[in-house]
């Protein structure tokens, strides 16, 4: 997996590439928007992580010519910019994801994972599963080993986006976000406590916990 | 105020232009006032020499020649008082009577008036004056002067013309004088506006533009400026206290996070402390953030930046919303969330941050609840207010102290065991003010009920 980060800050570019190496993916960096542009239309990667405020051309342009060319790259912002006006301003520009610096690695590593595993667009499921997990997308049904599991809906919300990106880590905030559709900062822990609630009703009774919590950084549904 | 800057002054210049069409006023004005006394003097001494006139043709009608030359005899020897001028000539050029010694050179007009040079001998004293006379032509070649010397006449207009002159220039001075006084009273009130804004501009905020009492435009102008700067020094005063208490607030954690990573330096790599001391220096480093974002989002409210991408919202579904994520977590807590009332309301406004505002006002109804504690939450409609409210059953806030808590990161004495950062009030009322509304804190005896009220 090819990364692109263009970033004209040495130190994060610097801190992001080592990051992701160690992660296993090959980073490379771009320091300007004029050769980030310019590496992103004639190599191959599989995403692009752009800072917003860029010397030469900007963050926005470089994603918008980008898009201009009909390439479907994804594309993560980094901003320092946190208002909401700004990430929607860089959603709309063609962007994939928005993330305001400062970040903690392991988020802006969840996104990438989440934005790499994208399932491909028209390609409607109809079930997800993993291991003996199995939810069915139109009867909303959950069951495990066979066994039906009674869920809440915004459990089964949970779950369904849990499921969609097993295998990665997916943060507390990239559930507000994606799951309860808020964009705000809880001070208390009551996004665990919906997992715990979930974690109860799936893994309770079963030998192998699925749904595990990532220390410092979010949960992972897993086998 | 030096010279050259009073030349320099609009206000000055401004009198200048006002003097010189006040003094083209007043030359017009004493023009006229010359010009008629002089033509009223004139008709005057025309209507005098007239008047001998007609008692001479008198006499000239009843006693013929030598009459009138005996009534001309009589008159000349009065004329030293009178100052009539009067020559009568015979056929061949002989002076017959009068005082003049010749007939004068310039040309009679049609009716036989004419000025004339009248040359004094050496004894009068010399010297030129004029005379104003009528002439006729008698019979048997006789020819008649009658006429006034007209030396007080030219007098009387050469004094006018001195007096004008002189009230002229007296007027010019005296304007001058008055502009000059005025325009420096004027500058002197300006000068001290400059002197107080010098003064804070070199850093002496508490300095006010004096007001004289005369309730003036200047006292207007004054009071004004002092009001800006008396709001300025306010607000500034804000900031300075938010920044003494981000540094204030924001060492603790940052010392801990230093000496945190301080001790694991020493600690060997790899063992269980050194990954412990890491997770532990990434939790308070998360936590600095996350006073900074929601320092961050008030400063954003405050500014009212968000305000062109308000759209509908439904505070029903906020409230639905906010409950079935806070859910949970009362329960697991053993407190009773209920939500009172519930009415269908909707009001522009912005989403994520009216959601933000009840999750810190329920975050801190948790807070101060113990276990068993209620809380409810719901949104009614009042007249044109729509009214989210958050009330608990904890220990409330005095009222003495309920103004205090909506500052940054002010927390009460009961609440230092709990954690937070002491910006959560503040960001709601942040949100408040940015949908034009107020937070209000009330008693819920017992208890704290929190009120947004906002305009519908």
């Amino acid at each position: 997996m090819r990364v692109l980060i263009v970033e004209d800050d040495c130190e994060t570019a610097g801190y992001i590439a080592k990051g992701l190496r160690e992660a296993g993916y090959a980073a490379e960096i771009a320091a300007d928007g004029k050769e980030g542009l310019l590496r992103a239309a004639s190599e191959d990667f599989d995403l692009a992580i752009i800072d917003r405020m860029l010397p030469k051309v900007d963050g926005i342009s470089v994603v918008e010519t980008l898009r201009g060319t009909g390439s479907s790259l994804p594309i993560l912002f980094l901003s320092a910019m946190g208002g909401v006006d700004d990430r929607v301003k860089g959603l709309r520009a063609g962007g994939d994801d928005y993330l305001v610096k400062p970040f903690a690695f392991s988020e802006l590593l969840a996104r990438i994972e989440a934005l790499l595993r994208r399932p491909a667009e028209g390609k409607s499921e109809t079930s997800l599963r993993l291991a003996d997990l199995e939810i069915d997308l139109l009867s909303r049904q959950v069951r495990r080993g066979g066994q039906l599991i009674d869920l809440q809906p915004r459990e089964f919300k949970i779950l369904e986006y849990l499921m969609r990106h097993a295998g990665q880590v997916v943060t507390r905030t990239m559930l507000l976000e994606n799951v309860w559709n808020y964009h705000f900062d809880p001070q208390t822990n009551v996004v665990d406590v919906h997992i715990s609630r979930l974690r109860q009703k799936i893994d309770k009774d079963f030998d192998k916990a699925l749904l595990q919590t990532v220390r410092g950084s979010g949960y992972s549904l897993r086998e | 105020m030096n010279r050259a800057s009073l030349l320099r002054s609009r206000i000055f210049r401004l009198v200048l232009v006002y003097l010189c069409f006040f003094t083209l006023a007043v030359l017009l004005l004493t023009g006229a006032i010359f010009w008629a006394t002089s033509s009223s003097v004139s008709r005057q001494t025309d209507s005098t020499i007239d008047a001998e006139i007609r008692g001479l043709a008198e006499q000239f009608s009843q006693r013929g020649t030598p009459g009138l030359i005996a009534a001309l005899q009589r008159r000349t020897v009065a004329a030293a008082q009178t100052r009539g001028l009067y020559l009568l000539m015979g056929p061949d050029n002989r002076v017959l009577a009068g005082n003049l010694s010749r007939w004068p050179d310039e040309p009679a007009d049609s009716e036989g008036w004419l000025t004339f040079r009248l040359e004094f001998p050496e004894v009068e004293g010399g010297g030129v004056n004029f005379g104003r006379a009528r002439t006729f032509n008698l019979r048997g070649g006789l020819r008649l002067l009658v006429g006034h010397d007209v030396r007080e006449r030219d007098r009387v207009a050469v004094l006018i013309r001195e007096i004008l002159a002189w009230s002229l220039l007296a007027i010019f001075g005296i304007s001058l004088l008055g502009g000059l006084l005025m325009s420096r009273a004027l500058l002197r009130r300006i000068e001290a506006i400059n002197h107080t804004s010098r003064d804070i501009m070199a850093g002496d905020l508490t300095r006010r533009v004096p007001v004289s009492g005369r309730e003036d435009e200047f006292d207007q102008l004054a009071k004004n400026l002092n009001a800006m700067l008396d709001q300025s020094e306010r607000l500034l005063g804000g900031m300075r206290q938010v920044s003494d208490n981000i540094a204030h607030d924001l060492r603790s954690p940052l010392a801990r996070l230093r000496s945190g990573l301080e001790l694991a330096l020493i600690e060997d790599p790899g063992s269980a402390g050194y990954r412990d001391a890491i997770a532990k220096a990434i939790r308070e480093a998360d936590s600095l953030l996350k006073t900074f974002t929601a320092l961050l989002s008030i400063a954003q409210a405050e500014a009212g930046a968000s305000r062109d991408r308000f759209a509908s919202v439904d505070l029903q579904d906020l409230i639905q919303d906010v409950v079935e994520l806070y859910d949970p977590l009362t329960e697991e807590l053993g407190i009773t969330l209920e939500v009172r009332p519930l009415q269908a309301v909707r009001r522009t406004g912005d989403r994520d941050l009216l959601f933000q505002a009840l999750v810190n006002l329920l975050d801190n109804a948790i807070k101060f609840s113990g276990a068993s504690g209620q809380i409810e939450i719901g949104v009614e409609r009042q007249e044109k207010t729509a009214i989210l409210s958050v009330s608990d059953r904890g220990p409330g806030i005095p009222e003495d102290q309920r103004e205090e808590v909506l500052k940054r990161f002010v927390r009460l004495e009961q609440s230092r065991s709990t954690s937070g950062s002491g910006l959560g009030l503040s960001l709601v009322q942040a949100v408040a003010r940015l949908h034009d509304g107020e937070l209000l804190l009330e008693d819920n005896a017992p208890g704290l009920r929190a009120s947004l009220k906002l305009p519908l």
